[in-house]
């Protein structure tokens, strides 16, 4: 692959693998969106609230954050502020992708919507502007579609159940989490980080209102952030 | 309107920002490496946070229950890299038959 030229357009062959790779993808992640749908519906929001979180919000660890803090009983803006310092990993993929996607106009305000950790994955990785492009669109379409229809499927599926504990749905929130954090828990440093924000929100339970303590966790990336200057990754 | 309701609007309004302004400003801005390590860092804590929180916390108390089961379920199944749905329905059922017992 590194010594291929740079090509302006791609072949039908690189294409067609680059879109089934895409759907592939889009696929698999899709379909966690029955696993949000019930999730939410489980924390007390309404099928309408939980549909319009997976067809505005679109990035799935922060609209599991929101009904996550909303299902431990804390403020519904507590929740929003989790879920935006959660969406703000989305702002450095969107450094990373621009000069990839090189959009402009209104190409550009769509395709931010799609601007999540699999469409950056999947085109992060291509050398040429249509590749990445064909990569990204594919993928974030891909996703939004099936995202958005398994959320209303395992919403409406949640609602007729009855009382959420009874399934253990409950328990399906904290698992949910946790299959978000595993892959990120590659490095020494982050399984530590992971850690001491578990003990810090523990520790803040007993005392500060819910939804607060997952806040407060916050600052030990902050903290860790900082004292890591220097060392190499 | 309901908190709720605001909670949702103004996260949505703020995620679509946060991707559109990544998509939009010079790369300078963020380039310092204090940032980006914090920024990578973020997720993790918080996420290790919500699932602490999750699983033993119920109202201002921490208790043991059936969650704490769903969640050493959970661990398994990703240690045998069960796919998503799978490690969060096991968790789930686990639970539920816990209660059931």
């Amino acid at each position: 692959m590194t010594d291929a030229p740079l090509e302006p357009t791609l072949d039908a062959a690189e294409r067609s693998s680059i879109i089934r790779d895409s759907l592939g993808v889009g696929v698999a992640t899709g379909a966690y969106g029955v696993g949000f749908g019930a999730v939410s519906v489980a924390a007390g929001l309404s099928v309408a609230q939980t549909c319009v979180l997976s067809l505005l919000v679109f990035t799935g660890a922060s609209q599991f954050a929101l009904v996550g803090v909303v299902a431990a009983g804390g403020a519904p803006l507590s929740g929003a502020m989790t879920a935006l310092l959660l969406g703000t990993r989305n702002t450095l993929y969107g450094l990373r992708m621009a000069p990839l996607l090189a959009w402009t106009g209104w190409r550009r305000v769509l395709g931010a919507h799609v601007l999540i950790d699999e469409s950056t994955a999947m085109a992060v990785t291509r050398e040429s502007v249509p590749a990445a492009r064909l990569a990204f669109t594919w993928t974030g379409a891909s996703i939004f579609v099936l995202w958005n229809l398994a959320t209303a499927a395992g919403a409406v599926a949640g609602n007729a159940l009855g009382d959420p504990r009874t399934y253990g749905l409950d328990a399906a929130v904290g698992a949910a989490f946790l299959a978000l954090l595993w892959p990120r828990l590659h490095s020494r440093t982050n399984q530590v980080v992971g850690v001491a924000a578990a003990a810090v929100a523990l520790g803040v339970v007993p005392l500060v209102p819910a939804g607060v303590p997952v806040l407060a966790a916050a600052a030990v990336a902050l903290i860790a952030g900082v004292l890591t200057r220097g060392a190499r990754p | 309107m309901t908190a709720t309701w605001v909670a949702v609007l103004v996260t949505a309004a703020g995620c679509y920002l946060l991707k559109l302004g990544g998509l939009s400003v010079p790369p300078r801005v963020l380039e310092h490496p204090v940032a980006e390590r914090i920024a990578d860092l973020i997720p993790v804590a918080l996420l290790s946070a919500l699932v602490a929180v999750q699983v033993v916390a119920r109202g201002h108390e921490i208790v043991l229950d059936a969650r704490a089961l769903g969640l050493i379920v959970a661990v398994l199944l990703l240690l045998v890299r069960a796919p998503f749905l799978v490690v969060v329905f096991g968790a789930a059922l686990v639970a539920a038959l816990a209660r059931m017992v």
